[in-house]
């Protein structure tokens, strides 16, 4: 795999490097949904992002719906923004966020005006935009200014040995190549901790990673009503023969490779400030991480899957990497790499990775994903807490 | 033909990789990190992806797997067992 070929791709004001060219409505709370859908169903081209948050949020939580939308509507994936909110105040603050980054975007507020003239005006804001984003071309990027994140979902005990590292393989490529790298799930990770704490570059980023595994663990110990068997791991997971939580996390963290160190650690949905690994602090379910990823501003992901998770993201390109032959047979629509060949010795890891890279570049050059075939655009916001 | 698949040989545990493995089959492993192949009669049906021990564990062992503690026995295993909740349980939560 030469990793100094060109792909082509889209590159935005502010130099990041984006493989899609959506159009994306974004809501700022929930009763603003219908009035998003309204306009994307109007205006052909433009998809919005119905979500059911936004309301009485307040604090740490309040500030990561503000990331998370900021965000999703900055990623480079995302051309330009429709946004749409009860009053104008959230509204704009949210516009001025993503308008830092030089894309089109524009705020709608429905109090005084109601949703039909509200509908109308964005949907003329929306009209200008399809032009504008559709005129737009690809152009040659490299590869390594593609952020690429990870996690994976439905985990078997194939995952471990297969799919996982299979990701590992690439990310040590990808690592080398300078590419910007994520991986999180803070609960999977337990069992396994001290080993990503041994990755980690130097001891205020050790210390950093900790924190965030101790944080999460005590918010388990609080909440808990027993050891969490059928949650982490959960029903799936122990189906596809995973035992506990230790086993499921030393699976987990093969998807960093043996060669990466962890450059940086993040809170959610923040973005990274340089090149390398960084781990985000992190839900380990599958619709709420890759949203974080999307807000953080990762471009493509690599989802490893043993009994088959479907997830897909509306702005991130979800890659599926499969080692379980049964759900390979199973579930071959939602599998992009097949790499059931290492169980048994008909492939190694090297050629996986190199497999898995070069499926990464087509769908960065505009091939769709299983995902984005079927359209699962699951858009998943993380809660810390109950609304006041 | 490869059956099953162990991390390290020092594990307790191997994975197996093919469907239909049945009682008192004798089943071929894979050591990874040796490069090396092992055989064990099973004593339970296992389905595909589902652990077998490979060393005989007591109660209240710990069980490894990537060189690493995954967790506590529960029960006696012998050699060939299907190794799972049933039992084995996180020392963790």
């Amino acid at each position: 795999m030469n990793l100094s070929e060109k792909i082509y791709a889209y590159r935005r004001d502010n130099n990041r490097v984006g493989i899609r060219n959506y159009v994306v409505i974004l809501p700022v709370d929930d009763i603003s949904n219908a009035a998003c859908e309204a306009v994307a169903n109007n205006i052909k081209g433009t998809m919005a992002l119905p979500h059911p948050y936004g309301r009485l949020q307040f604090g740490e939580d309040l500030d990561l719906h503000f990331r998370t939308m900021i965000g999703t509507g900055s990623n480079p994936n995302v051309a330009a923004v429709v946004v749409i909110g009860i009053e104008p105040g959230w509204t704009q603050k949210i516009v001025d966020g993503i308008a830092t980054t030089g894309k089109p975007v524009q705020g709608f507020a429905i109090e005084k005006k109601g949703d039909i003239q509200t509908i109308a005006d964005a949907s003329k804001a929306a009209y200008g935009m399809v032009r504008y984003a559709t005129g737009l071309q690809r152009e040659p990027c490299d590869i390594s200014e593609l952020w690429v994140s990870t996690k994976c979902g439905e985990s078997d005990t194939t995952s471990g040995f297969g799919s996982n590292p299979t990701v590992g393989n690439a990310f040590d490529k990808l690592y080398e190549n300078n590419n910007t790298l994520l991986f999180g799930e803070t609960s999977e990770i337990t069992g396994g901790e001290h080993l990503v704490e041994a990755r980690c570059a130097n001891d205020a980023v050790a210390k950093k990673f900790m924190f965030m595994f101790n944080r999460y663990q005590d918010m388990i110990e609080r909440f808990k009503t027993d050891d969490l068997s059928e949650s982490q791991p959960t029903k799936g997971n122990i189906e596809g023969g995973l035992t506990t939580i230790e086993e499921k996390a030393l699976g987990n963290i093969q998807k960093i490779g043996k060669k990466c160190r962890v450059d940086g650690v993040l809170d959610k949905a923040e973005m990274p400030t340089g090149k390398g690994l960084w781990f985000m602090d992190s839900s380990s379910a599958a619709g709420e991480m890759v949203t974080l990823c999307a807000a953080s501003g990762y471009v493509a992901h690599l989802f490893p899957t043993g009994q088959g998770n479907i997830i897909g993201n509306p702005i991130l390109p979800v890659i599926k990497i499969c080692a379980n032959p049964r759900t390979v047979r199973t579930m071959s629509e939602h599998v992009d790499v097949d790499v059931t060949g290492l169980l048994n010795r008909d492939i190694n890891m090297d050629q996986a990775g190199d497999k898995l890279i070069d499926v990464m570049v087509r769908v960065a050059n505009g091939q769709m994903t299983a995902a984005e075939i079927l359209g699962h655009q699951e858009f998943i916001l993380t809660r810390l807490y109950e609304s006041a | 033909m490869i059956q099953f698949i162990v991390h390290d040989e020092n594990d307790s545990v191997g994975v197996v990789t093919v469907e239909g493995l049945k009682t008192n089959d004798t089943v071929t492993g894979w050591v990874m990190d040796q490069d090396k192949l092992i055989d064990i009669k099973i004593n339970q049906d296992i389905p595909i992806g589902h652990k077998l021990a490979i060393k005989k564990l007591n109660k209240d062992d710990t069980v490894i797997k990537y060189s690493v503690d995954i967790g506590r026995t529960i029960a006696n295993i012998e050699v060939g067992d299907h190794l799972h909740v049933h039992n084995v349980k996180t020392k963790r939560w």
